[in-house]
């Protein structure tokens, strides 16, 4: 293989690897505010892409679609929060996965009868020339993808680390009930934690919808492979998650390119399994996931 | 020879030292007592004579053999039976049903046998529940055999436990804590019953901080300060143990302080 | 003496089931419609799946995700083994049943070990990657095509591909599934699973191997869902890969969860409702079907007690109040 192809390879996983990225920093978001694995995470980002080409076209411009798209799934995640993780937060997990597995189904089904099957696109942000990178065509929205998401995680740590807000909500991860006597909000936090999930899900749905087309049921494979990511990186971690998500969209670019493009989704379950297998706390774990 | 022999055992987690080359020995029909500040390893000590962790270095022997490293399952088997802390009952199974799940441990019937009712199955399942109602009558429990598990107050609880650990014909048990949240009668009622587990021949070795229980109860107390073993022997001469004393004043010194401030 | 005594104590220790299978097995008598015999051929198959669900999760407390993907293991394994290979259908059934035994505990060993939502995406996971080769690996599978030409299942001479002859041994087999679940959850190991579903500490400390007992189940789940998978296949003589997504699991799980967990009987209710709900909604919309699931879902848990109750006690709870508040209205 060509360094011009290894590159191309390269580039593709890391544009996929950015949407995992915030798939995965949504699954850790939600794990570190209230220990549930939200199994509708997948179905945010999928909500997120579906509005975006609703919005666009009902007329709204690229910009407004994508804004409106990032409002009304972290409005949908608050309403999810509200009825269906608030009232199980002291049930269990058997009772938090199937609600949240429920929730899934509720997403999916509903994009499938609001919007039908087709798998629906959106214009690329800026223009479809590709740019030419060593030796490597790469297509604007490839560096629009990236950017954005290098943005987007950048800007939460420096949000987490610096502002009050932020803060709180770091106090709430690592103990509810210490921050809740020193007067924290928990519920309402929950909900912002939510919000912000919500919001991070569209906003990767949005701007992979030029590149890979959005259907009811893209939901499911990114839920799962952004769970991958985080599992990978170590649940509980962001580092870990964004570093996760970067990590199996490479291992995956590369593997289309070196073994074949139909075991492609194949190789992102192997992983998962793998990591659960053997090291469930993945690389840079946090929380003991694996035994009792 | 030693029921359990705990030799230089020492549990690291991480950086965190809990235990540190304890090393003490219970012998048959006795009733031992571990005591010491919160924090200072006992409830570790447990999990590791009873199969749930691994020691970083020492060894644990029961009836002369090697047990270091058994699961759980296993010492029971061997004839180690155990309560927990925070008394890990089976709230909505009935009270029965719990002591039941106990003679999992002296009954055999396998897949095969429950699946197609075999006779070794339907007799042990007679057995167990006649066995059962004994356990629960050990412990003065026999009235409520059909009540729900959760509805039971925190004495009847920690004897529920005790019966079902007693249903696995344990020759050692370990009781974490059994008069944790108990009125003087109730903790009266509790040392009644393990006096006649004892006189029934079952060695117990007990972590508790009621100083009266103790005291009364037990034939020898270890006493363990940050994870280090600091005393070990009759009731008496642990009260009177300068270090002892010193461990448990320490921890109230340090109480009021923090209060203060 | 005794002989009679003990006959008659036997009927009445096992009436419900013995009702149950008189009904199960006579209801060809009483129906004509080809699609209301089709309706309870898929009910049998369901049935056999939620049995195995009902027992790992109802009783053991472990979340599969992934049943589809047995019953597709199943499905494909009786489907090529008789088309390609020739085998009897009874005898592909059996080895597919051994594959799919064979898969879960590799897969479950490792899996099992793993807490609450771990174990679900593992589950979701490998189901996953069972449509992905069933999909992908087009010279065994004939990928999205599927496999046609299927035999139906036969005694010997005998044909059982008549909807009634099929109704009989499918609900036959069903039966038997259903008795040994019975048998096994009023049994040792029962108590067992139930034990290590509430606390696998105090289980284990009172002499239960968890591990073992849990992927024991496992596969016991598995063969179960292999077998009804096996049946479909002989049924519709037709396979593809649709029918084994995680949606289905889902289903499954819907299913149960209706039914209720704490016991095996709603197993019943809970094929019921899985066979039943969508034809009434298909009435409806045609799609309308998994969003009620997911809803359901969703609003069960949230009503949910904490801990797995039958359907049962629930309706008899709700018939006191509702009968209650009706007393005191009228007085």
């Amino acid at each position: 293989m060509s360094s011009a192809e290894l590159l191309q390879y390269f580039f593709s996983g890391i544009t996929s690897g950015s949407i995992y990225a915030l798939t995965a920093l949504g699954f850790t978001l939600v794990f570190n505010a209230t220990s549930v694995i939200n199994f509708a995470q997948g179905q945010l980002v999928m909500l997120g892409g579906m509005l975006g080409v609703a919005l666009y076209g009902a007329g709204l411009p690229l910009w407004g679609a994508s804004l409106g798209a990032v409002a009304v799934v972290a409005a949908v995640a608050v309403g999810f929060e509200r009825v269906a993780v608030r009232p199980l937060l002291q049930k269990g997990v058997l009772a938090q996965v199937i609600a949240t597995v429920g929730a899934s189904f509720v997403f999916e089904t509903a994009a499938m009868l609001i919007w039908g099957r087709d798998a629906v696109g959106l214009p690329p942000f800026s223009g479809d020339e590709p740019l030419l990178v060593g030796g490597a065509t790469v297509a604007p929205q490839t560096v629009w993808v990236v950017g954005l998401s290098v943005a987007i995680v950048v800007a939460l740590q420096m949000f987490f680390r610096t502002t009050l807000l932020g803060k709180a909500v770091r106090a709430c991860a690592v103990d509810p009930i210490a921050a809740r006597l020193q007067g924290i909000p928990y519920g309402r936090l929950v909900t912002f934690v939510f919000a912000l999930t919500g919001a991070i899900a569209a906003a990767g749905g949005v701007m992979i919808t030029p590149i890979s087309f959005m259907s009811y049921h893209s939901g499911s494979l990114l839920g799962l492979k952004g769970f991958a990511a985080a599992t990978l990186g170590g649940l509980g971690s962001p580092v870990g998650a964004v570093m996760g998500g970067y990590v199996l969209g490479v291992v995956e670019a590369l593997g289309v390119g070196f073994v074949s493009a139909g075991y492609k989704d194949v190789i992102a379950f192997a992983i998962l399994l793998l990591v659960l297998f053997s090291r469930p706390s993945g690389i840079l774990g946090t929380r003991a996931a694996g035994h009792h | 020879m030693a029921l359990l022999r705990v030799d230089k055992v020492t549990k690291r987690f991480g950086g965190l030292e809990a235990l540190r080359e304890v090393s003490f020995a219970v012998y048959q029909g006795q009733i031992k007592a571990l005591i010491g500040p919160n924090g200072a390893g006992k409830t570790t000590l447990f999990n590791l004579v009873s199969g749930y962790l691994l020691p970083t270095s020492g060894r644990v022997y029961f009836s002369g053999r090697d047990v270091t490293g058994y699961p759980p399952h296993r010492m029971c088997g061997l004839g180690v039976g155990r309560t927990f802390q925070h008394s890990l009952i089976f709230e909505d199974m009935s009270v029965l049903d719990n002591v039941a799940v106990g003679r999992y441990s002296r009954t055999r019937a396998g897949l095969l046998a429950a699946f197609f009712a075999l006779p070794v199955h339907r007799r042990e399942e007679r057995e167990t529940i006649k066995a059962a109602e004994e356990a629960l009558r050990r412990v003065g429990l026999e009235q409520r055999a059909c009540d729900r598990a959760g509805t039971l107050p925190m004495g009847e609880r920690h004897l529920l436990e005790i019966a079902r650990a007693l249903a696995s014909e344990p020759q050692l048990l370990l009781l974490d804590e059994p008069a944790a949240g108990l009125n003087e009668a109730e903790t009266a009622c509790l040392a009644e019953v393990v006096r006649r587990l004892r006189a029934d021949g079952v060695t117990v070795l007990v972590v508790e901080h009621d100083m009266t229980f103790v005291m009364d109860l037990s034939d020898e107390v270890v006493v363990l300060d940050y994870g280090r073993k600091i005393a070990e022997g009759p009731p008496f001469m642990i009260q009177e143990n300068e270090e002892v004393i010193k461990a448990y004043l320490g921890e109230e010194l340090e109480d009021e302080t923090s209060v203060e401030s | 003496m005794g002989a009679v005594n003990q006959f008659y104590r036997y009927l009445r220790k096992h009436a419900g089931f013995l009702i149950f299978a008189i009904v199960a097995m006579t209801i060809p008598a009483y129906v004509g419609d080809a699609y209301y015999l089709s309706l309870l051929a898929f009910t049998a198959t369901r049935f056999m799946m939620a049995l195995g669900l009902s027992l790992l999760l109802g009783q053991a407390g472990q979340i599969s995700l992934g049943q589809a993907g047995f019953v597709g293991i199943g499905a494909y394994g009786s489907a090529i083994m008789t088309t390609r290979l020739g085998f009897d259908p009874w005898i592909a059934m059996v080895l597919a049943a051994v594959l799919s035994a064979a898969v879960a505990a590799v897969v479950g060993i490792p899996a099992l070990r793993l807490r609450g939502y771990y174990l679900a995406m593992a589950t979701l996971g490998v189901n996953e990657i069972i449509y992905l080769l069933l999909v992908r690996l087009k010279s065994l599978t004939n990928g999205t095509d599927g496999i046609t030409g299927i035999p139906g299942l036969s005694f010997g001479a005998l044909g059982l591909s008549g909807p009634k002859a099929y109704h009989l041994v499918a609900w036959g087999v069903a039966l038997v599934m259903l008795r040994l679940s019975l048998n096994l959850s009023s049994s040792r190991v029962g108590r067992a699973l139930r034990a290590l579903s509430r606390s696998e500490a105090a289980a284990q400390s009172l002499g239960i191997n968890v591990s073992y007992r849990k992927v024991q189940v496992f596969v016991m789940a598995a063969i179960f869902a292999s077998i009804a998978g096996s049946f479909d296949a002989h049924y519709m003589r037709f396979v593809s890969p649709e029918a084994y997504t995680v949606t289905f699991s889902i289903i499954l799980i819907t299913g149960v969860i209706i039914g209720g967990l704490g016991s095996l009987w709603g197993a019943v209710w809970g094929t019921l409702a899985i066979v039943i709900l969508p034809e009434l909604l298909k009435r409806v919309h045609s799609d309308l079907t998994n969003l009620v699931f997911g809803v359901l879902l969703i609003a069960i848990m949230i009503f949910w007690q904490g801990r797995p109750r039958a359907l049962g006690p629930a309706l008899e709870k709700w018939r006191k109040m509702i009968g209650g508040r009706i007393r005191r209205g009228a007085s």
